[in-house]
Formats: C-alpha cells, sequence, structure tokens
C-alpha cells in the first residue's frame, strides 16, 4: 500500500471524522445497551445504535438500507420493542435485578471473540481501502438492487416472503389469547 | 413439424397434463367447499377422476395410433421425427414391431429459474407413462367409489377425500413427469399424503405411529433420490445443454446415459443413489417394514398405496430412468446387479413374514412387497416389458385383494382384520367378495390363464433367458411360497368354521364408531328375527346366532343397513354395491388384463405399445455390408456381446432398407445420434417353459392347503373335539374364557408342530411315507419365515435401531449436566466455543 | 477510509451484543442484544458491498433485516405468552429444558 493511495483515499477528511463520529456514539450507547438497568432506557439506547447503523450505511453508500434500516428498525421494530416492554411490565423504572447471577461470563466471552475477530479482520483487510462511489454509481445502486431481486435472488425472496407469512401467522398463533 | 403420415397426435396427447391438473384443482375445491356439499365432496373426487380416466383413455388411444401409425407408414414411406434437439430424424422401420423409436409427446413450460438453471413443468407421455396413467386413473376412480361407503359416517370424510384427490393427483405429476423437478415434486406430495392418509385415524396412537413410520422411512430413501437427481444433473447437463435441453429432462437424462460419454462412475453412484429411494418407496429388502405397519389406515388407501400408486414409484422411476440403471450398474453386462439383489432378497423374505402373520392386511402388504421384488428382479434381469407389465396387471389383482378384504372387514368380520379370531367360513356369507378374491388369488398366484401368469412368468422365463440362472430359481421359490400362504390366507378366511366376528359375535371395538360393543350387541340380537335358541346370557347369544345363522345367511342381506348401515350389523353378510361394484370390475380384470401381452395366445400389445425401442435416434447407417438382420432372438446374440434387436434404419433418400446389424443401444453409446433406451431382448414363449412354475405354484399351494386342514381343519386333528367342545360349552362370560382358550388352543397347535416332536411323531410318520418331502419343505419355509420375522426383523433391524438409540441416550446422559436448561448459558456455551473454534483456525491458517 | 474501520467497529458491536445475550436476566434485552448482533452483521455485508463494488451486499443485507423483523415479531410474541403463563420474562427461572 503506498502512501499515494492511503493519501489519496484518506482525502475525504470530512468522511472519515463523521465515521468516528458516529461509531464513538453507538458505541456508548450500544454499552449502554447492555448495562442499563432500566428496559426502556435501553430500548431507546437501541433506537440510537441503529439509527447510527443507518447513519454509517449511508457513509458507506448504501442509502436504501439505510432508509429501509430507519422504516424497519426504527419504524416498525422499535415500536414492538417498547409494546413487549408495556405489556410484560408493570413498572417502568429501573431494576434491581437485569442480569444473571453468572453473567460475569459474558466479559471474557466477549473479550476473546473481540479479540480473535479484530485480530483476523486486521490480519486479513489491513490497508484495504474502500474507493468512494461515483454519483452514477450511487444513482443505480436501487435500480440494480431491484435488479438483484427481480432476477438472480427472486427465488430467495420469494422464500422470504413464506418466511414473513410463517412468522406473521406464527406470532399471531402465539400471541392472541384462548 | 409432425409429419402426417408418421406420426400421429392428438388433442388428447398434447393435453395430457390435464390430467392430473384436474385432480390438483378437485383437491382445493373439496378442501373449501367439500363440507357444504350434499355428498361431503366426494363427489367432486370421484368427478375429478372420472374426468382424469376420461382424458387417459384418450391419450392412450391417440397413443396406440401414433404407435400404429410409425408402424403402419412404414412401408417405404417416411417419416420425420423430430427430436428434441431439433433435427429431421429418419423414421426407423421394420416388419416386426416396436423397432421405431416413438418419439415421446414432450411439452414443457418453465417453472422458475435461478442461477441460470431452468426448472421446467411439463410432460413427458410415452408408452410406460400412458400405461400408469391409465392404471392410476382407474384405480384411484375404482377406490374413491369403494370408499363412499367404507368410510360412510366417517368424522372426517370430507378430508379423506381431499387426501384421496391429491394422493392420485401426486402419482399422475410424478408419471407425468418431464423433468426431474417435477418427478420429485409428484413424489413428494406423494409421501406427504400418505403420511395424512395413513394416519387418518390418528385417535388411535398405533395409527399416528404407523404413519409417522412410513413417512420417516420413506423419507430416509428420499435423501437418495435427491442427491441422486444432483448427481446425475452435474453428469447429464453439459450434454444436454449442448442438445437444446438441460440435465433435469428426463429425456436428455436417458441419453446422455446411453451416450458414449457418459461417465461410468457418475451413473453408477447415481443410479445407486435413486436406488436407495426406490428400495424407501416401494418398499425393497432393507427398508420395507414400514409397508406392513402402513395398514393402519383405512382399507381403500391400502388398496390404492399398494396396488397402483406410492410403492410402484419406486418400480417407476428405475423404469423410468432405465438406462442410467442399465448403464450405471451394467444390467446384462455383469451376472450380478444391486437391483436384481434386492429384488431377489425381497421376493423371499416379505413372502416368507407372510406365512406368520395372522392379520389379513399384513399377509397382503407382504405379499405387496414380495410381488414388487419380483418387479424390482424383472428390471435387474433386463426384463423390462414384463417387469411393467407386472406393474400393470398386479395394480388391479391387488387392488382387489384389498378391497375384498376391506369388504369382509366392513361386513363380515365385524372390523377385524384378524384372520385367526374373527374369520373362517366366509364364503357362504359373502360370494361375491369370495369370488372375486379368488380371481385375484389365482391371478397374484400365477395360475395359468389369470393374469398374473403372463407377467410373473415372462419376469422368471427372462431371468433364465438372459443367464441370471440363480434370479431364476429365487422366482420359482416365491412363486412357489406365495402360492402357499395365499391359500393358508383364503383357508383361514373362507374356509373352515366360522370364529369371532365371522360368527357373528361382536367383540372388543376397533374404532370409536364401536365403542358401544356389547349393548349393541344385544341390541342387534334382540331385534333379530331367526332366533332360533332361547336366549341365554349376554354375548353368547351372539354366536349361536351365528351358528344358527349358518343354514339361512341370505336372510341377513336385507338386515342393518338402513340409515345407519355402517354402525349395524349382525353376523356376516355381503357388502353393498358401492363395494361389489368395484371389486367385480377389478376381478374380471385381474383374469383378463393379462392377455394383452400374452405370448401363449399370441398378443404381444404390451410389447408394442410400451416399451421404447432400444434403437438410434438421429443417425443415417449406410452401412451396405450388413445386409441381413441379426437374429437376436437367439441366445446366441448374447455370446458374441451384441446386445438386443438388431435395429434396421431406412435410409432416408432410396427408401431402401439398409441394415445396422447390432447397432443396438447397449454399452457401446452410438458414435452419432442418441439412443434413449437400452435394446433388450425377450424370452420366446414356450409352454414347456412354464412348467417348472406352474409345478412349483400347484406344489406350494397343495403344501400349504395340506397344512392348513391339518392345524386349522377339521381333520386329522387331534384337538378338533376339544374345540368342538369348547364352542358348545359356551354360556354366559365364560363363553369369552373359552373364546381366548380357543385361540390358546390354535397356538398351542402350531407351536406344538413345531416344538413337540414326540407327540408330534406319530402323525408326522404317518404323512411322511406320502408326502414327506413336501411336509418338510412346507414346514421349513414357515420355520424359516418365523426364523425371519425373529431374528432378522426383530434383531438385526430392531437390535440396530435400538442400540443407536442406545448410544443417543448414553451419550446424551453424559452430556445432561450442560443443559442446565439457561438460555444464557446455552447462549455462553455457544459463543465461547465459536470463539474458541475461530482461535483454532487463526492458528492453524497461521 | 479503510474497510478496516466498518470491520471494527462491526466486530465491537456484535461483541457487545454477545455480552448483552450472555449477561441479560430479561428476555426482552437479550431480544434486543440480538439486534445488535445483527446490525454488526449487516454492518459488515454492505462495508464488503462497498469494497467488491456491487450490489450482493446490500440485497443481503436488507434479507438479514426481514428476517429480523420476523425473529423480533415471533419472539416477542413468545415472551409474551411466557409473560402471560409465568407472570415474569425472567430467563434464569425458564430451566423446563434442563436435561
Amino acid at each position: 500500500m503506498s502512501l499515494l493511495a492511503v493519501l489519496a483515499s484518506d482525502v475525504n477528511v470530512a468522511q472519515n471524522v463523521g465515521f468516528y463520529v458516529i461509531a464513538a456514539i453507538m458505541l456508548f450507547a450500544a454499552f449502554s445497551v447492555v448495562s442499563t438497568s432500566d428496559v426502556v432506557h435501553a430500548a431507546l439506547w437501541l433506537v440510537v445504535v441503529l439509527g447510527g447503523v443507518a447513519a454509517q450505511y449511508i457513509l458507506a453508500a448504501a442509502e436504501f438500507v439505510a432508509v429501509s434500516q430507519v422504516m424497519v428498525y426504527i419504524g416498525a421494530v422499535m415500536v414492538l420493542f417498547l409494546f413487549g416492554i408495556m405489556l410484560t411490565r408493570s413498572m417502568i423504572g429501573s431494576d434491581t435485578d437485569v442480569n444473571n447471577k453468572g453473567w460475569g461470563i459474558g466479559i471474557p466471552v466477549a473479550l476473546l471473540m473481540f479479540g480473535v475477530l479484530a485480530y483476523s479482520v486486521i490480519d486479513a483487510f489491513d490497508n484495504t481501502v474502500l474507493v468512494d462511489r461515483s454519483e452514477v454509481q450511487i444513482a443505480s445502486t436501487t435500480t440494480a438492487i431491484s435488479d438483484g431481486y427481480l432476477g438472480d435472488y427472486l427465488v430467495p425472496l420469494i422464500a422470504l416472503s413464506f418466511v414473513l407469512l410463517a412468522a406473521a401467522v406464527g406470532a399471531i398463533v402465539l400471541a392472541r389469547k384462548d | 413439424m409432425f409429419a402426417t403420415e408418421a406420426l400421429t397426435s392428438g388433442w388428447f396427447l398434447e393435453n395430457a397434463w390435464l390430467i392430473p391438473l384436474i385432480p390438483t384443482v378437485a383437491f382445493f375445491v373439496i378442501l373449501g367447499f367439500g363440507k357444504r356439499m350434499p355428498q361431503g365432496g366426494s363427489e367432486v373426487g370421484i368427478a375429478s377422476m372420472m374426468a382424469s380416466l376420461v382424458l387417459a383413455a384418450g391419450a392412450t388411444y391417440q397413443w396406440i395410433q401414433r404407435v400404429q401409425s410409425v408402424e403402419g407408414g412404414s412401408e417405404g414411406a417416411l417419416g420425420a421425427i423430430r427430436g428434441f434437439a431439433g433435427s429431421a430424424l429418419p423414421s426407423a422401420a421394420e416388419t416386426g414391431h416396436s423397432a421405431a423409436y416413438v418419439e415421446p409427446v414432450i411439452r414443457h413450460w418453465t417453472w422458475w429459474q435461478s442461477g441460470g438453471i431452468e426448472f421446467t413443468l411439463g410432460q413427458h407421455i410415452d408408452g410406460l407413462a400412458i400405461m400408469v396413467l391409465l392404471v392410476v386413473t382407474f384405480i384411484s376412480l375404482l377406490v374413491q367409489v369403494y370408499s363412499t361407503e367404507y368410510v360412510k359416517g366417517d368424522r372426517r370424510y370430507t378430508h379423506f377425500f381431499a387426501a384421496l384427490t391429491l394422493f392420485s393427483a401426486g402419482m399422475l405429476i410424478m408419471v407425468l413427469a418431464e423433468s426431474m423437478v417435477q418427478f420429485i415434486l409428484g413424489w413428494e406430495i406423494m409421501g406427504l399424503t400418505s403420511f395424512l392418509l395413513i394416519g387418518h385415524w390418528w385417535e388411535d396412537g398405533a395409527n399416528s405411529r404407523a404413519a409417522l413410520k412410513a413417512f420417516f422411512t420413506v423419507r430416509v430413501g428420499d435423501m437418495g433420490l435427491l442427491v441422486g437427481t444432483a448427481i446425475i444433473y452435474f453428469g447429464a447437463s453439459q450434454w444436454a445443454q449442448a442438445r437444446g435441453s438441460n440435465g433435469f429432462s428426463i429425456q436428455a437424462i436417458s441419453g446422455w446415459a446411453l451416450s458414449e460419454g457418459a461417465d461410468s462412475k457418475v451413473l453408477m453412484w447415481g443410479a445407486v443413489a435413486l436406488f436407495i429411494a426406490c428400495i424407501g418407496k416401494s418398499g425393497q429388502f432393507p427398508l420395507h417394514t414400514w409397508l406392513p405397519d402402513a395398514m393402519a389406515g383405512p382399507t381403500p388407501v391400502s388398496s390404492l398405496l399398494h396396488s397402483s400408486t406410492m410403492v410402484v414409484a419406486g418400480v417407476y422411476l428405475v423404469a423410468r430412468l432405465y438406462p442410467v440403471f442399465f448403464v450405471g450398474l451394467d444390467i446384462l453386462d455383469t451376472g450380478v446387479n444391486l437391483v436384481a439383489v434386492i429384488g431377489g432378497i425381497t421376493i423371499i423374505i416379505a413372502a416368507a413374514l407372510a406365512f406368520v402373520q395372522n392379520d389379513i392386511k399384513k399377509v397382503l402388504a407382504y405379499s405387496t412387497v414380495s410381488q414388487l421384488g419380483y418387479m424390482m428382479m424383472g428390471l435387474g434381469v433386463g426384463a423390462w416389458t414384463p417387469a411393467v407389465f407386472h406393474i400393470f396387471t398386479h395394480a388391479f389383482f391387488k387392488c382387489c385383494l384389498f378391497l375384498a378384504a376391506g369388504s369382509i372387514s366392513h361386513s363380515g368380520s365385524h372390523h377385524s382384520f384378524d384372520m385367526k379370531k374373527d374369520m373362517g367360513g366366509l364364503r357362504k356369507f359373502m360370494p361375491i367378495t369370495f369370488a372375486t378374491w379368488m380371481v385375484s388369488t389365482f391371478a397374484l398366484c400365477g395360475v395359468p390363464f389369470f393374469s398374473g401368469f403372463f407377467s410373473k412368468d415372462e419376469i422368471i422365463d427372462n431371468a433364465n433367458h438372459n443367464g441370471y440362472t440363480v434370479f431364476f430359481y429365487v422366482g420359482l421359490i416365491g412363486a412357489a411360497m406365495t402360492a402357499a400362504y395365499m391359500t393358508r390366507a383364503t383357508y383361514l378366511t373362507f374356509f373352515g368354521q366360522p370364529r369371532g366376528a365371522a360368527a357373528g359375535e361382536h367383540h372388543d371395538a376397533h374404532d370409536p364408531a364401536h365403542a358401544h360393543g356389547e349393548e349393541h350387541a344385544l341390541d342387534e340380537i334382540e331385534e333379530h328375527e331367526h332366533v332360533a335358541e332361547p336366549v341365554l346370557v349376554g354375548a353368547a347369544v351372539a354366536a349361536t346366532q351365528g351358528d344358527d345363522g349358518h343354514g339361512h345367511g341370505g336372510g341377513h342381506d336385507d338386515h342393518g343397513h338402513g340409515d345407519d348401515g355402517h354402525d349395524a350389523h349382525a353376523g356376516p353378510h355381503e357388502s353393498p354395491w358401492r363395494i361389489t361394484v368395484p371389486l367385480m370390475i377389478l376381478g374380471t380384470l385381474a383374469v383378463f388384463s393379462g392377455y394383452l401381452n400374452a405370448p401363449a395366445v399370441g398378443t404381444e400389445y404390451f410389447t408394442e405399445w410400451v416399451e421404447p425401442a432400444g434403437v438410434v435416434v438421429g443417425a443415417e447407417h449406410d452401412e451396405s455390408g450388413a445386409a441381413t438382420h441379426t437374429d437376436t432372438e437367439e441366445p446366441e446374440a448374447f455370446a458374441s456381446g451384441v446386445f438386443g434387436r438388431a435395429t434396421p434404419l431406412l435410409a432416408a433418400e432410396d427408401g431402401e432398407a439398409t441394415h445396422s446389424g447390432g447397432e443396438g443401444c447397449g454399452f457401446e453409446g452410438p458414435t452419432e445420434g442418441v439412443c434413449y433406451a437400452p435394446a433388450l431382448s425377450h424370452a420366446e414363449f414356450k409352454w414347456i417353459n412354464t412348467v417348472p412354475s406352474i409345478l412349483l405354484v400347484a406344489f406350494g399351494a397343495l403344501t400349504s392347503l395340506w397344512l392348513c386342514l391339518g392345524i386349522f381343519g377339521d381333520r386329522k386333528n387331534p384337538f378338533k373335539g376339544l374345540t368342538q367342545r369348547n364352542r358348545l360349552a359356551g354360556a354366559g362370560h365364560r363363553f369369552l374364557v373359552n373364546k381366548y382358550y380357543l385361540d390358546d388352543l390354535y397356538e398351542k397347535v402350531i407351536v406344538h408342530s413345531v416344538a413337540h416332536p414326540i407327540a408330534k411323531a406319530a402323525y408326522w410318520v404317518n404323512q411322511n411315507i406320502i408326502d414327506g418331502v413336501v411336509n418338510g419343505a412346507g414346514r421349513s419355509t414357515k420355520r424359516t419365515g418365523e426364523w425371519v420375522y425373529r431374528n432378522i426383523d426383530q434383531r438385526v433391524v430392531d437390535g440396530a435401531v435400538n442400540a443407536s438409540g442406545l448410544v443417543a441416550s448414553e451419550t446424551g446422559h453424559a452430556l445432561q449436566p450442560v443443559q442446565s436448561g439457561k438460555v444464557n448459558q446455552y447462549g455462553a456455551l455457544l459463543f465461547g466455543a465459536a470463539a474458541v473454534g475461530a482461535i483454532v483456525l487463526v492458528l492453524l491458517n497461521v | 477510509m479503510y474497510a478496516v474501520n466498518f470491520l471494527l467497529l462491526s466486530a465491537a458491536l456484535f461483541c457487545i451484543g454477545v455480552f448483552g445475550v450472555i449477561a441479560r436476566r430479561n428476555a426482552v434485552m437479550v431480544l434486543m442484544s440480538i439486534e445488535l448482533i445483527l446490525n454488526s452483521v449487516n454492518l459488515n455485508l454492505v462495508a464488503f458491498a462497498l469494497m467488491n463494488n456491487d450490489v450482493d451486499g446490500h440485497i443481503f443485507a436488507l434479507f438479514v433485516i426481514a428476517v429480523a423483523a420476523a425473529e423480533v415479531g415471533v419472539g416477542l410474541a413468545m415472551v409474551l405468552m411466557i409473560y402471560r403463563n409465568r407472570r415474569s420474562i425472567a430467563l434464569d427461572e425458564l430451566s423446563e429444558m434442563k436435561g
């Protein structure tokens, strides 16, 4: 990796700064999700993480995925979560025992896993530069996605629609009172 | 581009795809609206099967015309056959029959495509498909008519007909299949609906267990179908694409398998994998265990499953993709091959098991397994046409036997299938059932001039003709055993003294509808007109009444079939017309269907209409040197390595016949052109060849009859007097005790004949002088049957199953502490193990 | 911009999610942690799509989003049912699967 290329790729300082700022917010929010003692707060922190992911998608030139992320996660999934919290907890506020007795085991496992992942990622993709997409490419991304769905990935798409149908039916069957 | 003279087609042939479509649509109609219909949806099912039958009959007629047009138009006139590659082909012609390759009527539509692979639905109509289509629609129609009576008043009547219709649709889809994908579709629909139908009365735990067993056992084989299809696809893909088809097309696969470039290893593994599927579906030896258990379903289901649909699917797959098996497993090239060996083992094992069954349907089930073994063995020894013909004849007589068994249980034995407890002497009460049963039994045993004779003997004859001496003897022994166990079943059911329910006694109920057993029996008796003796106590009267009723059994017929006719029984009587009419039709066919291809009387329609000719299509041969036919009817043809019938092709331009002797399709792929079927040779029918099998059948039947008379009959039986005393002494609740005592006695007689040689000695010596050898053979057969059942079925097969269960259980116990039941702990273990695994991978790759 | 940026962020999110799955006692919170894991995977997919300059990654990310939506729906329905039956959604009290 020549210095020139690094410089050329790092010219877009605004993009990098944006990435790091958003990443820092996301990591803080993610830690809060798994450490706060209030379920509702955890859900709200999760909104921050999900929004951050959507922002990162835009930085990675994936507008369509970003919009879907906002609509599906922040629009639908979060509402589900809040309903779930509302229906399963009479008291809203901080709880004393949100963690298991053996929660400490999670720390070494997570650290071990992060170590392996970080090592592998750096080992494999160190110095790999992401080339920015051209305006034209970005403009045609959505077209390409739709072509993909109705072309090569048509069968998985149909299969997925059955999965969603089954999930909807299953959720109704499980949740209804009888 | 069909040439007008050479190859006719027609509306029915072109639109054969409607045949499975109609029942499929009918299934949804029954499911959606059946409950609101006056007949509960059965009318839709019957109408759809009738429509399919009409279409199938029309297609059959047009197919025969098509075949004849090729042959008839060959007197100098030439027709172009359009291959799927699109080239006009010179028509083959011969003075004999079926030498010309009759192009199948193939149509297909893209179902879906993914990653550049196209999956098609369509139709592949050739003689084989037409034949099975006709049989399936015909049998399905009769079974549905029969079912309207048999399951009358059932709580899931509508669902029963829906499943029955979808089941037939699945079979028809599979039979029509143009591509392997469609084949698998139909195959799996049948698997699913067979589960539904076998477990139709799932309230009884045994039934749902049987359904699960059938489903899972077949599923084991189905893996073979998927794997085999994949192997064949990747093998045939290139060859097929070069000819504008794809590796799923059945026609392309056939052509590829016989072509020069086919890799024999690929073919072998593909054939083995596909054959595993056939073993599962057709109940061949290691996976036959589901078939007898599948008897838990309603009798019409057993009949449909066992005669023309489900179990024939495996045989059909082998027949359909015969080139793959022919080349892949070296049929005719080596002295022994997988298909023939499995078929041969199945014949003997299943026939032996049939000896020790008391349940009439189980006898028939094992008989079906054994007959499927014949079909497989026939295919394995290169007797394609006789094997396929056996599918045809077997469908009629086996369906008839099952329906007769159902008729007996419906009207004769009060929903019992136990031959020893509840049958006997029924011939007086059920003349129509008895007659059709006897005719079908003769057909099954291969008695001359009944249909089974012409198909089964051809298989045995061709095994000998093709040099498979071992399988020739296996077939002969199987024929003798078939005759023997069918004689036993017939004797127990229709002859001797009526026992149990056949004697009018209503004992324990077999299904929820009859939970009110005892009161029901009493009510019936009080209403009965023919009470001739003073009423004693309880069920004893039933027996007395039944015995008394022998003299005027006809009086029972007009009795007990009011509005709740299904429930009203008083002693055995003949079944109503909706049961007897299908029986009579099938019985007639059991006699006459054999004459379609009976060389003994000079008909060979099957060879002509069904068998695809093993000729090279699409290449012109002008070897002027080969001026004469190679007469491949002679066995020398095999010695010299020439496979099959010589196939003269007509030169295109001058109409002069030039011959390509020995160019038929065999192991040497054609250098140019395409072969779609291997050329096969037929044994010439000679009466002298049938003598051993006729003698053996007679021998088996007589031995069995003699044994039955000895064990179950009135004469020569030292326990006969005891039986009589007990029967006469019956009074009050003691009757029940005595009944079970009788059963014990029957068991003891059998055990006695095996286990107490001293007590048996005088009797044995007496018979030894006359029938010593006969006796020994019969007995050893029975012992083999019992031994096989006890050791192989119970110990080896069950032992293997239990052992694997034990290993799993022990492993489970060892790992039990890990299973704390806490999700989080599982998560920790999962992710921790994943991380450790990843570290190991990283370390390995550094 | 380096690919490593996205991948490391995604790895960190993933491990935080794993920690949440292991440590949390409340079933809803475990589901939230699972959402974190799924989102980290999506981030990876999008980054790879940018790296390879095609849209297959986007397509897969959208598949994952759809599957995640289904998973949340069924998961929360199960949580509701458990709550109705036991008046608690504490996972360490649910040990019926204990072998």
